[in-house]
């Protein structure tokens, strides 16, 4: 069946990420741009794609370099592609590889683009440090200044607090509440307890050490020489404990409520580093370049919430909405890969699309339904696997195909939820 | 660049290329060599400048002229080398030199400015002009280079050059341009001073017409931007400093050529005369010296080596009327990230191509994609690559160690571990994921037949023997064997040209070509120990002779265990004459590895430096600890004349097409001595009869080693020569 309406049915022929790793370790050196090159380059080499028959390349970023803030671009100019492959940049907070992924697959079922690489990447290491207000101010007065005597006047206004610098913060914009915040808000709202939270924790962990075990995780996975002095290749996730145990996670302390919080640095994901991007194509050329598809994007969604209500539970909102357009219900999908900020905010989100309350604010009769563990991130998720912003998104569909593919089922869901109170969905199926 | 002309032609001459022009006051002199792709100076093109010249000074409308090119990205690529060739006499040579003198001499005195619009290469007399312009302008282009590589053939620059060049850039810089011919980029040019100005292609020609027309007036023009340090000063500017800079330049050029090379030092005699005795006196030196050289046997020799490469250039690679069209390759795999693995990776890249590098684990990928990292890190270190156009070229090596990415490389190189069964495992195994790719192996010991045996399409199979270290040596040898299809051998050797390689292609057998000749060289070195010589005075004997380094020292730097295969392969297939010496294998047997090993016939430091011979060696030879002194022309002749001995076989057999290929062979591939020409131009040099005589007698002594080749001894019966 067509992806959306009478448009052009989008295959995903392959995905490749970047190892990721905690930030401020092993891939620090490497820049976000670095890193969606990284990944670029090997999904080109290793789907023996012809550079020269991509039409589009739309990459998502989060946290943009201030000097090559189109990251897409500067991707896009690998010597693999010729020059005149055109490309732009997307956000959609933690859901912005998945808004590169739809908007290239909306160019395709348009007829606009038959052959597409979308993802994402960024570096949590290098965030740009920005001069406070008053430094700012200074400087630019300087750099008009005609005269040294005017310059030098100009820097004497400074005050010492004027060379504080300010970092980006994980905060909203509109609430100035932080994300481990809102996470810890959720659990209180839903009730979810500390336990079932580490819990689910564990479990990422687990699974993900197993998928690294058996090769699942790192097929996926593009080697990437290890700086500076490039003497081992990263093939692996470092954010994943394979040893981690329950009591371990439960002697953690609270990080957002020190006194009756949930959430702590064990139950959320952490900060990392990562590239990640997958190779779409319409069905038709796909066929005619001899690929196999893992799948097809069935339907897709977004939806967003009051940010300062449940910030992450959009998904909730996105998921029947993709699933009708789909025509499925929950029950039809084999494997569901659910983003994990927080393991509050997964089981929060578990706990809404069974609930009469949200199934009625989605303008639904009944509740979308129960999701089966035996099907939810089955290799684990962003707690263990880690989250670097901008490249999740193409990470869990490209794990998402790979494990229906593996499994033999028909359909998969993926959901994202994403700061400013928005979340994703997306329904694949096989051919 | 445009090369219509503004303005009025005033003279044109077609069958130079030559035409003048006026537009506004300014006259334009476009050179545009007909049937050629670059311009080069001859005998003709002389008296048209002359003329053109005359008019410019004689018509009251022109206030000055420019000197283009009406060639897109070259500007005066040198002299026409055909026409230096017909010069048989010294003093032909002299007065051929004389000539440009006279006409730059000429030039440079014009009352009226002439401003060089250089975009391009201006290389030996084309910079000599651009040198006798008053006012040189060029573009900021990676295309735009100026060199005098005049010595680079045995010469010197003969019309003006050794006065000019160091009375615009200086004593030192001179030197080292002259004596090296090195490339200089525009950048740097502008930076020491041999041109005024850096522009834009685009504006070139507008820039240059105003700066004609500020000198006409008298206008001040900006300084040369040479700033010249207090060391240069005191060296430069007085008598006793220059004495000690002439002085150090020849001692440091003995020291290089060992007195095999005459130009440098002629070079250093025309500029020194010219310091003394002034200008005059200097080109009088310089005319003289070239005159001289153009007809030395160095010249000739390194001249035929020129017009070889030149005419490899453009060989197909297919024998005459065969015809195929080469595949455009854009992606290759490269099996074993080893030391050759990744040479021949780092060469890809660097022509652009995508390049799947697969070994059997992460570690020893990530070595292989280091060694690449490294070699464009010294490129950034040299400025010849920018740290982007660094991390460009790396990205485009994809690290593997399964065939995934295999499929759409038009081309796989193996550099595998040298064993037939592991060959046959890989070649199985790569014509299974990627059916219509090349294989081409890099063995230096196993016939390309005995691997192509296991292939399902064996025309796909060929053999491409890299040198060691990739980046650096010049040639590539391509196998073919008689099931090798004329499109494999087309496009293996269009893309070896590519890759910036001197190809040759011969014929599959054991050793190949190079292997094969360097062979009976490298035996007899072992058998001069085992008869009790010592290291050093082998390797030095033959360093005197003229290759860069002594059989020994070669066989510690490639590694005694790579020597160690080709060994027995080669007795088996040759016999006696191919028989490893006892002393060799004996120190293989011991261990000694060479350099890498720091233990060989040398000693290395921790640090890997070289030191003194390793006498420890001698307890391995026959002749045990004692050592007796051999002449060094005796072991001159027992190792280099097998070497011709087995060149001329590789002829006869067939392995080798031409004496041509024969010679660029040897000097590119094992550094047989360029001012000899080669094997086969040796042989004529010393004429083949001499050769067969001293073979023979040889051959008395250890009877089954020198057997003269019967090709060799046809041509010796009949007084002929290899090259005509």
């Amino acid at each position: 069946m067509p992806t959306f309406g009478t448009g052009r049915r989008v295959a995903i022929v392959a995905g490749v990420r970047t190892p990721f790793a905690r930030s401020g370790t092993l891939l620090k050196d490497y820049t976000a741009i670095d890193l969606g090159k990284l990944a670029v380059a090997e999904l080109v080499q290793r789907t023996a794609l012809d550079g020269a028959t991509v039409d589009l390349l739309v990459f998502g970023t989060v946290v943009p370099s201030v000097v090559a803030p189109n990251i897409a671009r500067e991707v896009s100019l690998l010597p693999h592609f010729p020059k005149t492959l055109q490309a732009y940049t997307v956000s959609r907070a933690c859901a912005s590889a998945n808004q590169a992924i739809t908007d290239a697959a909306d160019q395709i079922a348009l007829g606009h683009a038959h052959v597409a690489i979308a993802g994402g990447a960024e570096s949590l290491t290098q965030v740009p440090i920005l001069h406070s207000r008053g430094m700012s101010d200074v400087l630019v007065a300087a750099s008009k200044a005609k005269a040294l005597s005017q310059r030098l006047a100009i820097f004497a206004q400074l005050r010492p607090r004027d060379f504080i610098p300010i970092t980006p913060a994980i905060a909203e914009p509109s609430t100035g509440e932080s994300m481990g915040q809102s996470a810890e808000k959720m659990a209180k709202l839903n009730g979810i307890s500390r336990e079932s939270q580490d819990r689910f924790a564990l479990r990422s962990h687990l699974n993900a050490a197993a998928g690294t075990d058996d090769g699942r995780l790192t097929a996926e996975i593009v080697p990437v020489p290890a700086p500076p002095k490039f003497e081992a290749m990263i093939a692996t996730d470092n954010g994943v404990r394979r040893d981690s145990t329950y009591e371990q996670l439960a002697a953690l302390k609270p990080v957002f409520d020190r006194q009756y919080g949930t959430v702590t640095a064990g139950n959320a994901s952490p900060l990392t580093d990562g590239g990640a991007a997958v190779l779409l194509m319409s069905d038709e050329r796909a066929k005619a370049l001899g690929y196999i598809p893992l799948a097809y994007i069935r339907s897709y969604a977004y939806a967003a919430v009051d940010p300062g209500e449940q910030l992450l539970q959009a998904p909730v909102l996105a998921a029947p909405i993709a699933l009708a357009r789909a025509g499925l219900a929950l029950e039809d999908i084999d494997v569901i890969e659910m983003h994990e900020a927080f393991a509050a905010q997964v089981l929060s989100n578990i706990q809404g699309l069974a609930s009469k309350t949200w199934a009625a604010r989605a303008g639904l009769s009944a509740p979308v339904g129960d999701v089966d563990f035996e099907k939810l991130n089955v290799m684990g998720g962003s707690l263990s696997i880690g989250h670097p912003f901008g490249a999740t998104g193409a990470r869990v569909l490209t794990t998402l195909c790979n494990e229906l593919a593996r499994r033999g089922g028909q359909f998969g869901m993926l959901t994202v939820c994403a700061a400013g109170g928005m979340g994703h969905a997306m329904i694949v199926e096989r051919a | 660049m445009t090369t219509e002309t503004l303005g009025v032609v005033l003279m044109e001459d077609a069958a130079t290329g030559l035409r003048l022009s006026v537009h506004d006051g300014v006259a334009t002199v476009c050179y545009d060599q007909p049937d050629s792709p670059v311009n080069t100076l001859n005998t003709r093109v002389g008296p048209v400048f002359e003329q053109m010249f005359t008019r410019i000074e004689q018509d009251a409308s022109i206030v000055g002229a420019m000197l283009v090119s009406g060639k897109p990205d070259t500007w005066i690529a040198g002299a026409d080398i055909d026409e230096l060739r017909r010069v048989t006499t010294p003093l032909d040579g002299e007065t051929l030199s004389r000539g440009g003198q006279l006409l730059l001499n000429r030039l440079a005195a014009m009352p009226k400015p002439l401003v060089a619009a250089i975009h391009g290469a201006a290389l030996g007399g084309g910079l000599e002009i651009a040198l006798a312009c008053r006012y040189r302008i060029a573009t900021d282009h990676p295309k735009t280079v100026l060199a005098l590589p005049e010595v680079q053939l045995g010469l010197l620059p003969g019309a003006g050059g050794t006065q000019r060049l160091p009375r615009t850039v200086g004593l030192p810089a001179a030197l080292d341009m002259i004596l090296t011919g090195k490339t200089i980029r525009a950048k740097k040019a502008w930076q020491m001073g041999l041109v005024h100005e850096l522009v834009h292609p685009s504006i070139l020609r507008d820039v240059v017409a105003r700066r004609v027309r500020a000198l006409a007036r008298g206008d001040a023009m900006p300084l040369l931007a040479r700033k010249r340090r207090a060391s240069e000063v005191l060296l430069e500017d007085n008598a006793l400093g220059r004495t000690v800079v002439f002085r150090q330049a020849r001692a440091t050029v003995l020291k290089k050529t060992r007195g095999h090379y005459p130009a440098p030092l002629a070079a250093i005699d025309a500029i020194e005369a010219g310091y003394r005795h002034g200008e005059d006196a200097g080109l009088r030196e310089e005319a003289k010296r070239f005159g001289e050289l153009a007809v030395s046997d160095v010249c000739r020799e390194l001249v035929s080596i020129f017009f070889a490469t030149t005419a490899l250039k453009k060989d197909s690679g297919l024998p005459d009327g065969v015809t195929a069209e080469a595949v455009r390759v854009r992606k290759i795999g490269v099996l074993g990230a080893g030391f050759m693995g990744a040479g021949i990776a780092t060469v890809a890249v660097q022509a652009g191509t995508i390049v799947r590098l697969k070994d059997s684990s992460l570690d020893r990928v990530v070595a292989g994609w280091r060694a690449v990292r490294e070699v464009l890190r010294e490129r950034v270190n040299r400025r010849q690559l920018t740290r982007a156009q660094m991390d460009d070229t790396l990205s485009l090596v994809g690290g593997t160690i399964d065939y995934s990415g295999f499929a759409n490389a038009e081309l796989v190189i193996e550099a595998v571990f040298e064993d037939l069964a592991v060959k046959h495992a890989v070649l199985r195994e790569v014509q299974a994921v990627a059916p219509h790719a090349i294989f081409a192996s890099n063995t230096s010991t196993i016939p390309i037949r005995d691997i192509a045996a296991a292939a399902v399409h064996a025309d796909q199979v060929v053999g491409m023997h890299f040198f060691s270290p990739v980046h650096k040596m010049p040639l590539l040898e391509v196998i073919v064997t008689p099931e090798t299809s004329a499109q494999t051998t087309a496009t293996v050797v269009a893309y070896g040209r590519q890759l910036g390689k001197t190809v040759i292609v011969v014929r599959d057998g054991p050793g190949f070509y190079v292997n094969r000749i360097l062979a009976p060289y490298i035996n007899e070195s072992g058998k001069l120990l085992d008869d009790g010589a010592s290291i050093d005075a082998i390797d030095e004997a033959l360093v005197s002779f003229g290759f860069p380094v002594g059989p020994l020292t070669l066989l510690d730097e490639v590694g005694l265990d790579i020597a160690g295969k080709s060994g027995p392969i080669m007795a088996a297939a040759f016999g006696e004459r191919m028989r490893p010496s006892v002393t060799l294998q004996r120190v293989i047997e011991s261990g000694r590895l060479g350099r890498k090993a720091k233990r060989g016939f040398y000693r290395y430091s921790e640090q890997g430096k070289r030191e003194d011979v390793d006498k420890g060696v001698y307890a391995l030879t026959p002749a045990s600890g004692s050592r007796i002194a051999v002449a060094a022309e005796e072991i001159q002749r027992r190792t280099v004349l097998p070497m011709l001995n087995e060149a001329v076989r590789c002829l006869e057999d067939g392995i080798v097409r031409s004496p041509r290929d024969g010679d660029i062979g040897a000097v590119f591939g094992i550094g047989f001595p360029p001012f000899r020409g080669g094997p086969f131009r040796f042989i004529d040099a010393l004429g083949a009869a001499a050769v067969v005589k001293q073979l023979e007698e040889l051959e008395k002594r250890y009877p089954g080693r020198y057997e003269p080749a019967a090709m060799l001894r046809a041509k010796a019966t009949a007084g002929e020569r290899f090259h005509p």
